[in-house]
């Protein structure tokens, strides 16, 4: 349970981020996309800034987290679906200026277009699930 | 001098530059948060897989499903109340055929890919992973290629 509640906790920080940066709206997303504001840099150099600091020097210092976990020290490794699945993704992203994260997020801001994003995200997922666990997972 | 620079940054940043280092300093801290508390990095996209265990038979990133749901109610009440604070309450002005066929798109790729924006571009490259900075090269090109490619078609915004 409180583990629930510091994950919900952290989710508050970050959506709310994610709506005081703009990156919330497509639309801000789409203006950096067709490169006329370049704002989304910022914001991904600040969140990053932040996160670089956290996971080098939380290890160092602590052997487990605050509840006693053990630290992620998981690096994304290569593997076959990376560039095939980062190209789909950046047709998705470029066509709508929607990422799940901030999708999420912005229903938190009254915007109920995004449902059919998110739909048609969980549909996407489904789907790559389905091809990767086999048919059992049709059942 | 001052005021050269003042004009470049300006052009690049015609909304100013605060509230989007403001916004990613707190979108830092709340992933920070999980991490120092629960010991995990948590990127969006491995939301879609967990929620997916609870409606279908799906077995990936069943472990997780409380706490990401969790987190995820976390993102609409925080900004829920960043709208109540300063504003922005919006509907989204992108055609519906954008949102649907894009957010397929984004749904797959983010699967296949096992990140997105945040998953590769926060967690992965934080973590200095080779991987996560190919794959955020990748889907950032492709993606600014397609949104020039929809605006130069007259498909706005």
């Amino acid at each position: 349970m409180i583990r629930l509640l510091w994950a919900a906790l952290g989710g508050v920080l970050f959506g709310f981020g994610l709506a005081l940066s703009g990156m919330a709206r497509p639309e801000v997303v789409l203006s950096f996309l067709q490169l006329r504001d370049f704002g989304l840099l910022l914001v991904m150099a600040s969140s990053l800034l932040v996160l670089m600091l956290v996971f080098w020097l939380a290890p160092r210092l602590r052997r487990t987290s605050l509840l006693g976990e053990p630290f992620s020290m998981e690096v994304k490794p290569f593997h076959r679906g990376l560039i095939p699945g980062a190209v789909i993704f950046g047709v998705g992203w470029g066509l709508s200026g929607v990422c799940p994260g901030a999708g999420l997020a912005s229903l938190g801001l009254g915007n109920w277009p995004m449902l059919l994003a998110i739909a048609a995200m969980l549909l996407g997922a489904w789907i790559h699930g389905v091809r990767v666990e086999g048919r059992r997972s049709l059942r | 001098m001052a005021q050269l620079q003042a004009a470049e940054v300006a052009r690049l940043f015609p909304t100013g530059i605060a509230l989007f280092l403001e916004g990613g300093l707190v979108m830092g801290l709340g992933l920070a948060l999980i991490y120092l508390t629960l010991g995990v990095k948590a990127g969006a996209s491995s939301f879609l897989s967990s929620i997916l265990t609870y409606i279908t038979p799906l077995q990936a990133e069943r472990h997780s499903r409380e706490w990401r749901l969790a987190m995820v109610i976390g993102m609409v009440l925080g900004a829920w109340l960043c709208g109540m604070w300063r504003g922005g309450f919006f509907q989204t002005a992108v055609a519906p055929w954008r949102l649907l066929l894009g957010g397929l798109l984004v749904g797959y790729g983010s699967r296949l890919s096992s990140g997105c924006t945040s998953g590769h571009g926060l967690m992965g490259m934080a973590s200095f992973s080779r991987a996560s900075l190919q794959a955020v090269l990748v889907f950032m090109g492709v993606a600014i290629l397609t949104a020039q490619l929809v605006w130069h078609l007259g498909v706005r915004p």
